[in-house]
C-alpha cells in the first residue's frame, strides 16, 4: 500500500508543480499512470486471510486514527480506493457535462438505468439464468441509460424543447417505467427485487474489490477517452456551431461524450448510488470552474477536488461509525465547492467583490479629477482664455460642497475618493477645499481630455446628439486603452480637431447653471450597477480558453 | 356505487381484463387527478423558465427537513414533517438561486450542488437519530397512491380520503394563483427585465412561484409519491409546448393531458400486468409512463410543432418542388427544341434521388401534366402551362434582381431559382410592372407570356 501512496503523491506533485507551459496531456497521464499504479498496489496489496489475523493481532494497539489514516483496514482501502478513482474520472467528464450546460445528465441518467435492470433481471429469470449477477444487470443499466441518452438527444434536437425539460421528461418518465417494471417483479415467484433497488441507492461502505476493480477499469477508458478526444469535446463545449462547420462530426462527438457519462454513471452508480454519483459528477466541476478559465486545468482541478472529496469523506466516515460514507463525501466535496466558490481565484465571490470594487474606486477618482478640472477651467477664465487656464487653474481651490453638486454621488463616497486621491497625492486638501497637486493636474487633464475626445468621436462619427454624449462617453472613458486614444487623436486630426485638452461639446463653459444641469443628467447614468454590469458581462464572456 | 354496473359493462365490452371498484380505485384515480392537475398547472411555468429538473431538486433535497422535524417533535407526525419538507424545498430554490447569482454556475449544476448537499445533510442526520430505521429515505421516494384510500378523514358525514383533502385543497390554491397572477406570471417568465421595468418585481412572482412549487411536491409526494410529482411537473407541461403557442391554451392542454394520464395510468396499472398473468403494478410509475406516452404522441404528431409532421411537411414540399424543377427544366428542353429526356437524365441533372423522381414523375402523371412517350418525358398542355408560368416567374425575378436590386448577373440565377417556386400571378404581375414589361431576360433569353 505504500507504493500506492507514494506514487500518488509523485503524482500530485507531478500534477501541481505543472507549470503554464505544459500540456493538458501529462497531468492527465499522470492521472491514469495514478489509476493503473493504484489498482497494481491494490491488488498485489490484498492481504492472504492468515496475513490479515496476523497483522490485526499486531496492530491491536495502534490507535483507530493511525488504522484509518493509514489504510490499514482492507474494507477502508478499498472503499477510498474506489471512491477516489470515481470521483476522478467523473470530475474529469462532469466538466464537460457541465460547460455543456447538462449538469443534471447524471440525475437523468442513472434514474434513466432502473428499467433497463429490471428488464435485465426479467429477462435473466426468463431464461434461467441467474438473475442478481451484476455484469448482466450492468448490461441492461447500460443500454437502458444509452436509450436514455438518445432520446434526450432527439428531444433536444428535433424539438423546441431545451435541454432541462428533455432531462426531465427521459427521467422521470424512464423511472416510471423502472417503478412499475419492479411492482411486476415483486410477484414473480422465483425473483426477489429486494437488492434490485440497492442497486440504484448504492451501498457505498460495503463496496467489494470486484466493484472497485470495475470501477478503475472503466474509469481508466474513460480517462483515456477524455484524453484522446481533448481537442475536439473542447470545441464541442464552447462553440458546437464552429466545430460542426470545421467539419467535426458534432453528433457521434457528443454521442460519444454521452457514452463516457454513462459509463461512468453506470458504474458509480451500482457501487456508490444515486445521490453520490451525481454529486460527484456536478460538484467537482462547478467548483473547479472558480478557479480557472483553462479548460485543461478546469479538467484537472475537477479530478483532483473529486479525489480529494472522496478520500477525506471516506476517511472521516471510517473515523467516525455512525457517519455513512456515501453522505460524507457529498458533505465534503460540498465544502470543497463553498470554499471554491468563495475563494476561487478567477470567478469566485470575494475575488469578483475585490476586483468591482477596485473598478468602482477608479471610476470615482477618475470622476473626481474631472470634475475638479472642469471646475478649474470654469473658474479661470473658461476656454476663451486656455494659456491662462493651463498656468493658473492648478492653485484654485474648490469645496467640497461644490463637487457633490456637480454629479448625484453621496457625501460619504465622495469625501472616501477625496480620501483616497489625498493618499495617493494627487489632491491635498487646504481649508477644506480640494486642490490638485502637480501630478493629480497632469492627471486630470489627460481623463478630461479623454472624456472629451470620445464625446468628439461620438458627436462626428457616430452622429449622437451632443446632449446625450456626455452619459455615454461617461461609460465608456474609464476603459478606453492608450491604442484607443491614439486612434481617437488620428481621427479627429483628420478633421482638425486636436487640441491639448478639446473644449467641452457642451458650449462654453462660463454659466455656472448650464454646467449644473448637464452633469447632474449625466451623473444619474453613472451608478455602480452601470459598472457592475459591464463587468458581468465581461465575466460572462471570458469562458476558459 | 351506481357506477359499478356502468364500468363492469365498460370490462365486458372491452376485455381489458382487471376488477375496478369505486371506492378504492376511484379514489385512486380522483387523487391522481388532483396530484396531475396541480402539478401540471406550475410546471407549465417550470418548463418556460428552463427550471424543468427542480420538482426532482425537491423531492430529494426535502429530506434534511423531514429528518429534523422528525428530531424535534420525535413522531412521524404529518404537519410538523411537512412544513420542515417545504420549508427546505423553498431553500433549495433560494439556495439554488443564490449559487446561479453569486457564483455564476449555470441553473443545473447549482441545483444538483444544492440537491446532492442537502439530501446528504438529512441521510447524516437521519443516521444520528438513533432508531429511526423506519425513516428508510426510499419510502420518501416511493409513497404509495395505492394505500391513500386507506386513510381517511370525515369531511361533512363522509369518509374521504386525506389526501384528496390536501390536494384538492393545493390544486385549488395552485388554481387561484395561476388564475390571478397570470399577466405577472406571463410577463415574468418571458421577459423578466420587461416585467421589472413595468412595475411586476419578477423576483417576488419568482419566489412566490418557488413556494407554491415546494408545498405542491411535498404534498403530492408524501401522498402518491415523487415519481408522480416529478412527472407531472414537467411532462404535459412539455406536451402542451408541442401543441400550441399560446399560454393560456398550453396550461389548459397540460391540465387534461393531466388527468387524462392520470386515469389512463391507473387502468394500464391495472390491465397491463394481468395480460402477463400477474396482478396490477404500481399505478404512480403507470402514469409516469402514460403521461410519457402522451408525450410522445404530441411530440410526433403535434400539429405544428410535431417532428413527424414537420418531417412529412418538409417531404411534401421537397417533392412540389422537385415537381415544379421537372416540369420547368422539361419545358427549358422545348423551348431549345431538345429532344425530350428521359426519367433517368432527368433525375441526374435535377440531383434527385431515384425514389423521389418516381414519386414526382407519379405525381405529374396523376395530374395530367406530364405524358410518356416510349421511356422519354413530355409535357401535355396543362404541363407546358404550369412550365410556362415558372419559367416566367424565374426570369422576371432575374431581371428584377438585376434591375432593381443591384445584383450581379452571376449570381441571380440561384436566388430566381428559390423564389420561383413562391410566386403568383400578382407577384408576377408586379414584377413585369415594376421591370417595365421586358421580354428578355439578363441572359439573354425571352420571358414567356402569362399563359
Amino acid at each position: 500500500m505504500w507504493h500506492a501512496k507514494t506514487s500518488r503523491r509523485n503524482a500530485l506533485a507531478g500534477i501541481a508543480s505543472c507549470d503554464r507551459g505544459v500540456q493538458l496531456s501529462r497531468g492527465l497521464w499522470l492521472l491514469a499512470l495514478l489509476t493503473v499504479s493504484a489498482t497494481v498496489c491494490h491488488a498485489r496489496g490484498r492481504p492472504s486471510p492468515e496475513a490479515s489475523s496476523q497483522s490485526a493481532a499486531f496492530q491491536w494497539t495502534d490507535s483507530q486514527w493511525g488504522r484509518v489514516l493509514l489504510m490499514k483496514d482492507y474494507n477502508t482501502r478499498i472503499v477510498i480506493f474506489g471512491v477516489a478513482v470515481l470521483g476522478g474520472a467523473s470530475g474529469l467528464v462532469g466538466s464537460f457535462t457541465l460547460l455543456r450546460k447538462r449538469a443534471l445528465m447524471g440525475d437523468a441518467l442513472s434514474h434513466a438505468s432502473l428499467p433497463g435492470i429490471a428488464i435485465a433481471f426479467i429477462a435473466a429469470n426468463w431464461f434461467g439464468g441467474d438473475e442478481k449477477s451484476l455484469p448482466w444487470l450492468l448490461v441492461g443499466a447500460t443500454a437502458s441509460g444509452l436509450l436514455g441518452v438518445a432520446v434526450i438527444l432527439v428531444i433536444r434536437n428535433q424539438t423546441r424543447l431545451k435541454e432541462d425539460a428533455a432531462l426531465g421528461i427521459v427521467l422521470s418518465v424512464f423511472f416510471g417505467a423502472g417503478v412499475a417494471l419492479l411492482g411486476v417483479i415483486q410477484q414473480m415467484d422465483t425473483g426477489h427485487a429486494a437488492g434490485l433497488e440497492g442497486f440504484i441507492y448504492g451501498k457505498t461502505a460495503s463496496m467489494r474489490a470486484a466493484d472497485a476493480r470495475l470501477i478503475a477499469i472503466t474509469s481508466l477508458i474513460v480517462i483515456a477517452g477524455c484524453l484522446f478526444l481533448f481537442k475536439e469535446l473542447k470545441l464541442l463545449c464552447f462553440d458546437e456551431g464552429f466545430a460542426g462547420a470545421q467539419g467535426f462530426p458534432v453528433i457521434a462527438l457528443d454521442a460519444g461524450l454521452m457514452t463516457m457519462v454513462v459509463l461512468v454513471t453506470i458504474v458509480g452508480l451500482q457501487a456508490v448510488g444515486l445521490v453520490l454519483m451525481i454529486a460527484l459528477l456536478v460538484i467537482p466541476a462547478a467548483a473547479a470552474r472558480f478557479w480557472t478559465e483553462t479548460m485543461w486545468r478546469m479538467m484537472l482541478w475537477a479530478a483532483v477536488l473529486g479525489t480529494g472529496g472522496s478520500i477525506v469523506g471516506g476517511l472521516v466516515s471510517a473515523l467516525f461509525p455512525g457517519l455513512p460514507s456515501g453522505a460524507m463525501i457529498v458533505l465534503v466535496c460540498s465544502v470543497f465547492f463553498f470554499v471554491s466558490m468563495m475563494l476561487g481565484t478567477r470567478r469566485g465571490v470575494i475575488i469578483r467583490l475585490i476586483r468591482r470594487m477596485r473598478l468602482n474606486r477608479r471610476i470615482d477618482r477618475q470622476h473626481l479629477l474631472r470634475a475638479m478640472y472642469e471646475q478649474l477651467e470654469k473658474s479661470s477664465g473658461g476656454p476663451d482664455h486656455p494659456g491662462l487656464a493651463e498656468r493658473t487653474n492648478r492653485r484654485i481651490s474648490v469645496s467640497l460642497d461644490k463637487l457633490l453638486s456637480m454629479r448625484s454621488w453621496s457625501r460619504r463616497r465622495l469625501s472616501r475618493a477625496i480620501e483616497r486621491a489625498v493618499e495617493d497625492e494627487l489632491l491635498r486638501i487646504q481649508d477644506g477645499a480640494c486642490k490638485l497637486t502637480q501630478a493629480g493636474f497632469t492627471e486630470a487633464a489627460r481623463l478630461t481630455r479623454q472624456h472629451r475626445l470620445w464625446e468628439m468621436y461620438l458627436i462626428a462619427y457616430a452622429d449622437v446628439a451632443t446632449a446625450n454624449v456626455d452619459r455615454d462617453a461617461d461609460k465608456i472613458e474609464h476603459v478606453l486603452a492608450p491604442e484607443v486614444i491614439d486612434q481617437l487623436e488620428d481621427l479627429l486630426d483628420e478633421q482638425g480637431m486636436t487640441i491639448p485638452v478639446p473644449q467641452s461639446p457642451h458650449g462654453p463653459l462660463g454659466t455656472g447653471e448650464t454646467l449644473g444641469t448637464g452633469e447632474t443628467l449625466d451623473g444619474q447614468g453613472v451608478d455602480a450597477d452601470g459598472y457592475a454590469g459591464s463587468e458581468r458581462q465581461r465575466d460572462a464572456s471570458g469562458g476558459p480558453q | 356505487m351506481t357506477g359499478e354496473p356502468l364500468v363492469a359493462w365498460i370490462g365486458q365490452m372491452l376485455p381489458l381484463g382487471f376488477s375496478w371498484s369505486w371506492g378504492l380505485d376511484g379514489w385512486i384515480v380522483v387523487i391522481g387527478s388532483l396530484a396531475a392537475v396541480a402539478s401540471s398547472l406550475l410546471g407549465n411555468f417550470l418548463v418556460l423558465r428552463k427550471m424543468s429538473m427542480l420538482g426532482d431538486a425537491i423531492t430529494h433535497a426535502v429530506l434534511p427537513g423531514i429528518a429534523v422535524a422528525f428530531l424535534l417533535t420525535q413522531t412521524r407526525s404529518s404537519p410538523a414533517m411537512f412544513v420542515g419538507a417545504v420549508i427546505v424545498g423553498l431553500l433549495t430554490a433560494v439556495f439554488t438561486e443564490w449559487i446561479r447569482g453569486a457564483g455564476g454556475v449555470d441553473e443545473g449544476a447549482s441545483m444538483g450542488v444544492v440537491f446532492t448537499s442537502l439530501f446528504a445533510l438529512g441521510l447524516v442526520i437521519l443516521v444520528q437519530t438513533a432508531d429511526a430505521v423506519d425513516l428508510d429515505p426510499n419510502c420518501v421516494l416511493y409513497g404509495s397512491i395505492e394505500l391513500t384510500p386507506l386513510d381517511t378523514v370525515s369531511v361533512g358525514g363522509r369518509d374521504v380520503p386525506r389526501a384528496a383533502v390536501v390536494l384538492a385543497v393545493v390544486t385549488v390554491v395552485n388554481a387561484l394563483f395561476v388564475l390571478l397572477f397570470f399577466k405577472e406570471l406571463r410577463l415574468t417568465s418571458f421577459d423578466p427585465a420587461l416585467a421589472t421595468t413595468m412595475g411586476f418585481s419578477s423576483k417576488w412572482m419568482h419566489y412566490g412561484l418557488m413556494i407554491l412549487v415546494s408545498v405542491t411536491a411535498v404534498a403530492c409526494f408524501e401522498s402518491v409519491g415523487s415519481i408522480l410529482v416529478v412527472a407531472m411537473f414537467i411532462v404535459p407541461a412539455a406536451a402542451a409546448y408541442m401543441l400550441t403557442d399560446r399560454l393560456g391554451v398550453m396550461i389548459a392542454i397540460s391540465v387534461a393531458l393531466a388527468i387524462v394520464s392520470a386515469v389512463l395510468g391507473h387502468v394500464l396499472a391495472l390491465s397491463v400486468p394481468a395480460w402477463m398473468g400477474y396482478r396490477s403494478t404500481t399505478t404512480s410509475g403507470m402514469i409516469a409512463v402514460a403521461a410519457g406516452g402522451l408525450f410522445f404522441a404530441a411530440a410526433t404528431l403535434g400539429p405544428r410543432h410535431g417532428v413527424l409532421v414537420k418531417l412529412v411537411r418538409r417531404q411534401l414540399l421537397s417533392l412540389r418542388i422537385l415537381c415544379d424543377d421537372i416540369v420547368a427544366s422539361l419545358f427549358r428542353g422545348e423551348e431549345l427544341e431538345q429532344p425530350p429526356p428521359t426519367a433517368t437524365w432527368l433525375a441526374g441533372e435535377l440531383f434527385a434521388s431515384n425514389w423521389s423522381m418516381k414519386t414526382a414523375l407519379a405525381m405529374l402523371r396523376r395530374r395530367g401534366e406530364v405524358a410518356d412517350q416510349d421511356d422519354r418525358l413530355q409535357l401535355t398542355h396543362v404541363g407546358r402551362e404550369r412550365g410556362q408560368r415558372l419559367v416566367r416567374s424565374h426570369r422576371l425575378w432575374e431581371q428584377y434582381l438585376v434591375d432593381r436590386a443591384g445584383s450581379g448577373a452571376e449570381r441571380i440565377h440561384d436566388q430566381a431559382e428559390r423564389f420561383e417556386h413562391f410566386t403568383d400571378r400578382n407577384l408576377r404581375d408586379e414584377l413585369a410592372k415594376e421591370t417595365d414589361t421586358p421580354v428578355e431576360d439578363p441572359h439573354g433569353r425571352p420571358i414567356p407570356d402569362e399563359s
